[in-house]
């Protein structure tokens, strides 16, 4: 199936939607002063797409737009990620007090035309595509860093994230440049043909693929294009933060995927794939993964705001999710697309607290947080204990099984070494998470340390998250079974 | 009813660590009881379980089999086997008196009692689970609970005590689940039910080395593996040097958890090697267990003895003569002779119930005199005359007096053990003698002598107290006197893990 613009169209419904949405929430927006329709107005039209989007679930797959996009199972599984992502960031906005004081109408429609920005990402087969929506993603988060007014750190790291961004983009258009040069095409498909049939020299594709990871490596927050994300992670609003860390996270592993499984690969029996040429990848990525777990971990021991300590932990996952692109079958990726939700459920989850507790104390450091069980606040403290003993991985979370998914594939193809170093990091992990454990619950407040109250919109939804984090713990099934029919890709 | 028995006696304390969640934070007294009656039916399921086994029987019993998760080939699998009644006894038992030895925790209550149900509830299924992922998740369970139990109601170090006991085991766990992981992908097709990756055990390669350097050792898959699982289990036995952080956790804990860690929490890693590492890696248990367990667990024996007689603080005492008898667990379970093996489990069983005693006896004097110093205290006997009794009871069992089980488990150990390891043995019999004398040294600056005169008016054991001690001082003295009522629960099955083992020695 290979359908022209209008006829794409049909199957276009999803982000028709959102556009419609984003356009709707500025109108109104300048026409009504009440400052929750908004809000209200985007939640609802992030409900209609998620229906729409999993309507098209399951649906055969083909080329939208003259081959510049896809329809197949991957990519509706990111799309419906990042609705999910977006719709429980915008809850967790409608809880905070940083948000509240920012102009609704822009703040949400900005953030959802980032939301339709991962949707392209997730879709598009085509390296100009490809540029355009990441591009178009990272301009929309540089807007949403920088979105407090007179706050100099929030400033301060959109204008970081901003300047790392811009040369990342660069290093990956200079890569893509080299990959079209090579093979005479943009499009995913005649790429792979290209290289497949002749002959590239493979230092060549060798240092475009690097270029090309530059930018992709950004988004993800691998090393060593992690640095802006401590900065910028602390300075951002907090909800911000939770949508870039699970959604930009998410929506960079979706274009990685496509183009080196996809495109730079071929599928063989068994749920296999086979890299094209002479170029090593995954043993790249191998290495790229055990460093930036290592490093991740390291940093986060000693932060001492709890905001950039998530920022250092979430460099730590990328290194875990990248486990399962080495080992280059379906079994890792799907398990990655597994620790996706997982990481989204329990790091959303780990936000919104922070935003609970800095709703109260006006701080995100560690110290704010001593003594939070005491403090009239045991329901946050302990859905907090939760999410972050299911960061660390401890059974019986949902944290656990993603890794165990991710170790599984990696110790099936006998990469020892790489299960070893991730085991070591979880235990690293386990002394920084606990840390924040043992301050809410073990240290005694002072009488200076006030009460931390949440509203009720915060507190259904951190019984939510939490009482997921706990199911997907002990029955995982039916997730597993989502994720398995998500490898559908359309590859032709 | 029956059919589910084991379920019911690990899934009782987690409902009533629901009902206690339910329960006003305030109503202290209700929420102690509560906890209480939650850990009845379990004691009471295992004395039914304890006269319905079939002793005969070498095979696993009461099981049950259901799918879990189908997909990855993961059950809820349980059953018992002459291995596991034992501890699965031991646990009911502790943890029932164990919440009368919390009777005095006052801050948090609510919290505390939930958390020990949890912890029940863990201990148990590690002791029951047949399926590697569910041992696995009950392994871990039993971490949480045990961190905040040491890090919120303990001693003055407690938040430093309770994150070196989580980082420690930690470690040894996620080492065990690359091992388990390894097991289930080398099994066709793939499983993780214990009994399926047993009766395939003879197919791992154990391709020798000749780089390592003793020429009598194979090293292949099945050595990496088994290794692996050793130190998750060795942190937990504590065998030297992962013991450190023992004696940390005991002294920090409050009573209730010392004895629970003591009592039940050591003999995971002695019952895992037995569960898993013997029946499911013979080839390596037979080349490993000489370097590994006899001879560590020498050292064991006599470091822990020797670190014992240089402690000033009792409970830390205490602590090290764990690391030390836990060395007669580890040796006896490497001579793959009847006596030794079955010396080992016995002894499993019996330091359970001794040193329960041991850190119980000292709470009771810690709750008085609100210090643990050995050489604070003098003439006790003439002061508390009834907690003398009892306390010496403990030391002397402790001690492996005559007639005390401590005697009975530690003679078959060494008579196992002298049959294949006799300069060892000759070593490890020197543990006897310096535990002889730590032990009644202690006794002499403890209880006898003058009586210092700001402890006259100290009051003597309550009836709670001796409420928490007496049933532990009875069996004790059965098994002492009569110990085929434990020996005869364990022998079947333990010759039948015997000859797993033995073929494969060279």
């Amino acid at each position: 199936m290979d359908l022209g613009n209008l006829e794409s169209l049909d199957y276009f419904y999803p982000e028709a939607i959102l556009t419609g949405t984003i356009l709707l929430v500025i109108l109104l927006d300048l026409v009504l002063k009440n400052k929750k329709v908004p809000a209200l107005l985007a939640f609802a039209g992030c409900g209609v797409s998620l229906w729409f989007t999993w309507k098209l679930y399951g649906a055969s797959g083909g080329w939208l737009f003259h081959r510049m996009m896809v329809l197949d199972n991957f990519s509706l599984f990111f799309k419906l990620v990042a609705l999910a992502a977006t719709i429980l960031v915008i809850w967790m906005s409608s809880a905070s007090r940083e948000i509240e004081q920012v102009h609704q109408g822009e703040y949400l429609a900005i953030l959802l035309s980032s939301t339709l920005g991962m949707f392209f990402m997730a879709s598009s087969t085509n390296l100009l595509m490809a540029y355009l929506s990441l591009e178009f993603v990272s301009i929309t988060s540089y807007i949403l860093t920088g979105f407090l007014p007179r706050n100099r750190r929030s400033s301060e790291a959109a204008l970081k994230y901003l300047i790392y961004g811009g040369v990342a983009s660069g290093a990956m258009i200079y890569g893509m440049s080299w990959i079209f040069g090579m093979t005479g095409s943009l499009d995913y498909a005649q790429i792979n043909q290209a290289l497949v049939l002749g002959q590239p020299n493979r230092l060549a594709l060798f240092i475009a693929l690097v270029f090309i990871l530059a930018g992709f490596g950004y988004k993800i927050v691998f090393v060593p294009f992690h640095m802006w994300s401590p900065d910028v992670y602390q300075g951002a609003p907090t909800p911000v933060t939770a949508f870039l860390s699970v959604g930009s996270n998410a929506a960079g592993v979706a274009i990685l995927v496509r183009f080196f499984f996809p495109a730079l690969s071929h599928p063989a029996a068994g749920g296999d794939w086979q890299f094209i040429s002479g170029v090593e990848w995954p043993q790249f990525l191998l290495v790229v993964s055990m460093v930036t777990m290592t490093l991740g971990n390291l940093s986060a021991l000693n932060q001492q705001n709890v905001k950039r300590m998530l920022a250092y932990s979430g460099i730590a996952h990328a290194g875990y999710i990248l486990m399962g692109l080495v080992v280059l079958n379906n079994e890792g990726l799907q398990a990655v697309l597994f620790y996706i939700v997982v990481y989204l459920i329990m790091n959303l989850g780990a936000f919104l607290v922070v935003v609970v507790v800095a709703n109260a104390t006006g701080k995100e450091d560690i110290d704010v947080y001593r003594g939070l069980a005491w403090r009239g606040a045991a329901v946050p403290a302990v859905a907090m204990a939760i999410f972050l003993f299911s960061l660390t991985g401890l059974p019986p979370l949902a944290g656990f099984i993603g890794k165990f998914f991710l170790f599984a594939a990696v110790i099936k193809q006998e990469f020892y070494l790489l299960a070893v170093v991730a085991v070591v990091n979880s235990v690293i992990s386990l002394y920084y998470y606990a840390r924040v454990v043992k301050v809410m619950f073990l240290d005694f407040p002072e009488p200076a340390d006030g009460e931390v109250q949440m509203n009720a919109g915060a507190a259904v939804m951190l019984g939510l998250l939490s009482a997921m984090t706990l199911l997907f713990g002990i029955y995982w099934g039916p997730l597993v079974a989502f994720t398995n029919q998500s490898l559908r890709f359309f590859v032709k | 009813m029956t059919d589910h028995v084991l379920t019911y006696m690990v899934f009782f304390p987690v409902a009533g660590m629901l009902v206690v969640l339910l329960l006003p934070s305030d109503r202290h007294g209700l929420i102690r009881w509560t906890s209480a009656i939650f850990t009845v039916p379990p004691l009471l399921l295992g004395i039914w379980l304890y006269r319905n086994f079939d002793v005969t029987n070498p095979g696993l019993q009461f099981k049950e089999q259901v799918d879990w998760i189908p997909a990855y080939n993961i059950q809820y699998f349980v059953g018992i086997d002459g291995i596991s009644i034992s501890m699965v006894l031991l646990t009911a038992l502790l943890s029932f008196l164990c919440i009368f030895a919390s009777w005095g925790i006052d801050k948090g209550v609510k919290g505390y009692f939930a958390l020990f149900l949890l912890l029940d509830a863990g201990m148990m299924g590690v002791f029951v689970a047949l399926d590697f992922f569910l041992f696995y998740i009950f392994w871990e369970v039993m971490l949480l609970p045990m961190y905040f139990l040491i890090g919120i109601w303990g001693g003055p170090r407690r938040e430093y005590a309770a994150i070196k006991f989580f980082l420690y085991t930690l470690f040894g766990s996620v080492l065990m689940l690359l091992a388990i992981l390894a097991l289930y992908f080398t099994s066709e097709p793939h499983t993780f039910d214990m009994t399926q990756l047993i009766a395939r055990s003879g197919k791992y390669a154990t391709t020798p080395l000749s780089m390592w350097p003793f020429d009598q050792l194979r090293w292949g898959f099945q050595h990496v593996v088994w290794m692996a699982l050793f130190i998750g289990f060795a942190i937990k036995i504590p065998a030297f040097p992962f013991h450190t952080w023992l004696p940390d956790a005991h002294v920090e804990a409050p009573t209730a958890i010392s004895v629970i860690l003591a009592g039940v929490l050591l003999k995971m890693g002695t019952y895992g090697i037995l569960r898993i590492n013997y029946p499911m890696l013979p080839q390596a248990t037979a080349d490993l267990a000489y370097v590994f367990l006899a001879a560590l667990g020498t050292w064991n024996i006599i470091y822990g003895a020797l670190c014992a007689m240089a402690q000033k603080d009792f409970k830390k005492l205490v602590a090290y003569s764990s690391v030390s008898h836990m060395g007669y667990v580890m040796l006896g379970m490497a001579s793959f002779t009847p006596q030794g093996i079955s010396g080992a489990v016995l002894q499993m069983f019996n330091h359970g119930t001794i040193t329960g005693m041991l850190f119980l006896m000292v709470g009771v004097i810690y709750d008085r005199a609100h210090h643990r110093d050995i050489e604070g205290f003098g003439g006790l006997a003439s002061i508390m005359p009834l907690y003398t009794g009892v306390s010496a009871l403990a030391i002397f069992a402790s001690m492996g007096l005559p007639g005390l089980s401590g005697f009975i488990s530690e003679v078959l150990v060494l008579l196992g053990s002298w049959q294949k390891y006799t300069i060892l043995t000759v070593f490890a019999a020197t543990g006897v003698i310096l535990t002889a004398g730590y032990l009644l040294w202690t006794i002499q600056r403890v209880f006898l002598g003058a009586a210092d005169e700001k402890y006259k008016m100290l009051p003597e054991i309550t009836g709670r107290e001796l409420f928490t001690m007496i049933p532990l001082g009875i069996i004790v003295i059965i098994v002492g006197v009569y110990p085929s009522v434990v020996l005869d629960l364990l022998r079947a099955s333990l010759d039948q893990l015997n000859q797993i083992v033995i073929p494969h020695l060279s």
